[in-house]
């Protein structure tokens, strides 16, 4: 690892203003990928700014509507709250099928986003859901927060505080790992919002994306079988050395179909 | 005394210090003035070095020296030595070609050893080690063996033409040419067994040092074999004499074969540590063991079986191409042949059977030994083939084998080796009950009514293990002994330290050894400690690999034993004022037979070292003797093993619902530590057949070099295992031991294969048999 300045501010403003004055500042939340490319010294930054100690970015609320989560709230704590899984069991499910159980208790909501790993779980729900992200600078609409492969709408300096998880009427997700990493090959979240159906596929291309077909297809009607034949075409998918862009393809439907029969439990 | 120590369930003596953290790894290992080293490491699959500028490295804070090849060269370092010469079918010795230390004007491999950066703390020597610029002219590389030796193919060595290291051939080839021309049956298969990456839970790492006190070094390293790695180290290497030098191996964690071998960097920090006067410290980073350690396996194999109508099988014909890599590691020359295609007549009659085995270079990561080395290669082609045969003559697969077992011993098969003993019958038939195979088929209806797809397959495997004797491997081309050594301290006051050449890097010698030395001397085994992995300590050992330990290593600890129990009877015999052919030893006690005249054995002991009363005209004093063993054949562990999987047609995941595995290891010293070590060999052979496989691409890049592409199987990828064993006394060792630590890896890939290929109805499946694979079987079959 090379060396850096380790800032560990006690608030946010703080850390933005901190991250914003180098431009190879990077800020850390639980470093469950950061700190890994630092180790490999793929990552060199000058600086890291440290949330950890920043106590209001941690927490879970949950009112009539939404679930709203701290940046910086690990990922077994979303696992294990009771909150969570009573209002969207699908979201507390998907949090304990991040990685093994030290990314859980490491691994924070705003990383795994502000990162956007292609293959990282939160995504898929973010956007199934129809999240809105809070941040330093105002708020992000979940469909036009991912950009691109590790690219998404912050702006450099800008930190993540919250999610906030419209409650869905059902919703479920699904999980194709990666039998390495433990990432998702394919992951598909599907949330029945009551006005409307969205469906969010996670490792399938360079960052989320929802699947309007199957939309529109569970729309009409919410059942396995509106999407069991529903062919995703292979173009543009991702293609790695554990699945082609066909398998990937013909994962998804079945990753979709197994999402409503979980929903529908 | 209580119950008998052999075939004790002792919980291991050594788990206090691993569980607690007072473990010795070579990484623990600090030394006064202490430095470290990086390496930098060719990005290139096959590279020529235009030139090297090292000033700012050399410049970076803390740097203390960078060394390059040129340093190397101008040392007269030797290359790493191959300590088995395979003589091809044309009575041509193999091509050798240079191993250097740090590459000479070519790099050949992606994490070949371009130089070497020293300095005060790690940090500043990977800093600096980023500092050394490489001019490369990148050349065409190779990586697959089945293109090595392709026209126009890239070129690795200009001793070795077509890239080939040696042609070579075991068996009758007119007998069974003759045998398949008359078969009612062939079966044939032709398929890869793919490379695996070892992944010790330690990394390798190295530490050398030098006293110029006395002119001599000290290495501290991760190192299966100690007294080897100095014996090549020394002789082959730098040009020291052995006493000069010591070798220390303390606590290892896992090696799997991957540290048998004399690695560049074990060289390196050593001549290093002298050239600066200070001790070198390096370890390795898991991306480091990725690209760095020796590799296992990589064939590709066509293999037939001829059968005559009614399924006996006549005759094997076996052509095998082998990846050694770029370099031929310690062992890789032996793996692929003396290893390999003595094997192949597996539990079975089979009267004729030739193999031709073409071992090339590519620009990978050297080949050599790696949990199995060889057997389960040769195991996967009988098991497969036999199964395969079964199949398509519609005989079930047991009968088949049944039909073919071998049952008369000693049994002398047509690729050199003679059985000692064996009952394949008793343990394929406790594996059908234990496994319950008599119930399969209502658990094939469940799955199917699950919309899953179940299949069973069977492996009845054969290992040889405890390579020897040394005068046979001798003539067959080993560079080395294969013999072990072990020495019986007897202190004062009758508590007893044992020094073997044998080494544990996570088999439980030390408890096992003291089961079977407190055993024999009638004491408790708390009064025994087992010491290994110091030449300063050891008089000498060829060290674990093969299954090997207990077989050899631990007979010639007996042997020792035997020689302090009849001079325990002199010493007693004296004290007793009796006849020494009266005297008798059992439980600890020396006892004058049909009397009640007695000594302890710790009497005796201190008899010896205080022998004011004591035969000195007769002996000397002192309570101290060692052996060498030399076997005078190899064991033969068999057994039978039956996987059933579940096969998930929508996603082509497979799952591992069940295992049985009968063994029979011979004499058990003890059951619990037996059944760890078939426990880790199947989770490793479920790894090959499941999960694990190499990739190199095109251009020689590692595609699988991290956990996150490479993947070995995990707790939840494995079901519980049920194991049994059944006991054939191995007749040449006094144990009656056979060894147990391969048995897993070997038997299990081809059981599971055997499983995937009978649940989706298909011939064939390459391994790994990943989700996608099996996915992808299926599309084709329907396609089809």
């Amino acid at each position: 690892m090379h060396a850096f300045n380790y800032h560990r501010p006690a608030n946010v403003n703080d850390a933005a203003a901190l991250a914003a004055k180098s431009a190879d500042a990077k800020i850390l939340a639980g470093g469950q990928s950061l700190v890994q490319a630092m180790k490999l010294r793929l990552a060199a930054p000058t600086d890291i700014v440290d949330l950890g100690m920043i106590k209001d970015l941690a927490g879970i609320k949950v009112d009539a509507k939404s679930v709203i989560i701290g940046a910086m709230t690990r990922h077994a704590e979303v696992a294990g709250s009771a909150e969570v899984k009573k209002a969207i069991p699908g979201l507390a499910a998907l949090a304990g099928m991040i990685g093994d159980r030290q990314v859980r208790n490491m691994g924070t909501l705003g990383g795994a986003l502000a990162n956007s790993d292609p293959a990282a779980d939160y995504p898929a729900a973010v956007l199934a859901l129809n999240a809105t992200i809070t941040t330093t600078k105002g708020t992000h609409a979940a469909d036009k927060f991912f950009k691109g492969l590790y690219e998404t709408a912050l702006k450099p300096g800008e930190i993540i505080t919250s999610v906030s998880f419209p409650i869905p009427k059902r919703a479920a997700y699904t999980k194709f790992k990666n039998p390495a990493s433990r990432f998702a090959i394919v992951g598909v979240f599907v949330a029945d919002m009551g006005n409307g159906v969205r469906v969010a596929v996670t490792g399938a291309g360079p960052c989320a994306l929802r699947l309007a077909e199957m939309e529109k297809a569970l729309g009409a009607k919410f059942a396995p079988e509106s999407v069991a034949n529903l062919k995703v075409k292979a173009d543009g998918l991702n293609s790695d050395l554990h699945a082609s862009a066909e398998y990937r393809a013909h994962l998804i439907t079945v990753m979709a179909k197994r999402a409503v029969e979980a929903a529908m439990k | 005394m209580g119950a008998p120590l052999i075939g004790a369930r002792i919980q291991r003596k050594e788990d206090y210090r691993f569980l607690t953290g007072a473990g010795q790894y070579t990484d623990d290992v600090t030394l006064p003035h202490q430095t470290h080293a990086a390496f930098v490491r060719s990005p290139h699959g096959h590279a020529k070095i235009k030139s090297i500028n090292t000033s700012k490295a050399k410049a970076a804070p803390g740097v203390l020296a960078v060394f390059t090849g040129e340093d190397i060269a101008a040392a007269k370092l030797g290359g790493l030595p191959c300590g088995w010469l395979i003589t091809d079918v044309n009575g041509q010795p193999m091509k050798e070609p240079p191993h250097p230390v740090l590459a000479q004007g070519k790099v050949r491999y992606v994490g070949d050893h371009v130089a070497v950066v020293i300095a005060e703390t790690l940090d500043q020597a990977q800093d600096a080690a980023e500092l050394v610029q490489v001019d490369y002219e990148t050349l065409p590389a190779v990586a697959d063996c089945r293109l090595a030796r392709a026209k126009g193919a890239p070129q690795l060595h200009e001793i070795a033409p077509n890239n080939t290291c040696y042609v070579w051939a075991l068996g009758d080839k007119a007998a069974v040419d003759a045998a398949f021309a008359k078969a009612a049956h062939v079966t044939k298969l032709d398929f890869i067994n793919n490379r695996l990456i070892p992944n010790a839970i330690e990394p390798r790492a190295a530490n050398g040092s030098y006293s110029r006190a006395d002119d001599s070094y000290t290495l501290y390293v991760a190192s299966q074999n100690p007294h080897v790695e100095r014996l090549l180290m020394t002789a082959f290497v730098m040009g020291l004499p052995e006493h000069k030098v010591r070798v220390v191996s303390g606590d290892v964690g896992g090696g799997f074969g991957s540290k048998i071998y004399l690695y560049a960097e074990d060289v390196v920090v050593t001549w290093a540590a002298k050239q600066l006067n200070r001790p070198v410290k390096w370890t390795a980073d898991r991306s480091e063991s990725y690209v760095s350690d020796a590799h296992g396996r990589d064939h590709h194999t066509i293999a037939e079986l001829a059968l005559d109508k009614d399924g006996k099988f006549l005759a094997m014909r076996v052509k095998t191409t082998a990846n050694v890599g770029a370099y031929l590691s310690t062992f890789a020359s032996c793996i692929p042949t003396i290893l390999y295609a003595t094997l192949l007549s597996g539990q079975y009659t089979t009267p004729a059977i030739h193999c031709e085995v073409t071992a090339v270079f590519t620009n990978t990561a050297p080949v050599d030994a790696y949990r199995g080395a060889g057997r389960p290669e040769a195991t996967y082609v009988v098991e497969r083939l036999v199964e395969t045969a079964a199949r398509e003559m519609k005989i079930d697969p047991a009968e088949l084998r049944r039909k073919n077992f071998i049952r008369s011993f000693p049994y002398q098969t047509p690729v050199a080796l003679q059985y000692d003993i064996g009952n394949y019958d008793a343990t394929m038939a406790a594996a059908q009950k234990l496994g319950d195979v008599a119930g399969y088929a209502a658990r094939k209806k469940a799955s199917e009514a699950k919309g899953k797809l179940r299949g069973i397959g069977y492996a009845a495997y054969i290992e040889a293990c405890g390579i020897a004797p040394s005068a046979v491997a001798g003539s067959l081309g080993a560079r080395a002994g294969l013999f072990e050594a072990g020495e019986v301290r007897v202190h004062p006051t009758g508590s007893v330290t044992v020094f073997t050449g044998s080494h544990s890097h996570g088999q439980g010698h030390e408890t096992t050894f003291a089961q079977v030395v407190a055993d024999r001397l009638g004491m408790p085994i708390e009064n025994v400690d087992i010491v290994h992995g110091d030449t300063s300590k050891i008089l000498f050992g060829m060290g674990t690999y093969g299954s090997r330990s207990i077989a050899v290593g631990g007979t010639a600890i007996v042997k020792a034993l035997d020689k302090i129990i009849a001079k325990g009877k002199k010493i007693a015999a004296h004290l007793l004022e009796a006849a020494e052919g009266d005297i008798e030893y059992a439980n600890g006690v020396f006892k004058v037979a049909g009397t009640d005249k007695q000594k302890l054995f710790g009497e005796v002991a201190f008899a010896a070292y205080v022998p004011h009363n004591y035969p000195h005209d007769k002996l000397e004093p002192g309570l101290n003797e060692n052996a060498f063993y030399d076997p005078a054949n190899f064991t033969f562990p068999a057994g039978t093993y039956i996987c059933e999987v579940e096969i998930d047609p929508e996603t082509g995941t497979t799952k591992v619902e069940r295992w049985t595995a009968v063994d029979d290891f011979g004499k058990i010293i003890n059951p619990m530590i037996v059944e760890g070590q078939v426990h880790g060999g199947l989770v490793q052979g479920i790894g090959q057949a499941l999960t694990e496989g190499a990739k190199y691409d095109s251009t020689g890049q590692l595609v699988t070099g991290s956990f996150m592409d490479y993947c070995i199987p995990r707790a939840d990828d494995v079901p519980m295992f049920q194991v049994d064993t059944r006991e054939t006394l191995c007749t040449h060792n006094p144990l009656g031991v056979k060894g147990c630590g391969e048995a897993g890896a070997i038997g299990a890939p081809p059981a599971l294969i055997n499983a995937i290929t009978d649940a989706l109805g298909i011939k064939d499946i390459a391994m790994p048999a990943t989700s996608q694979t099996v996915w992808r079987a299926l599309q084709q079959k329907k396609a089809a």
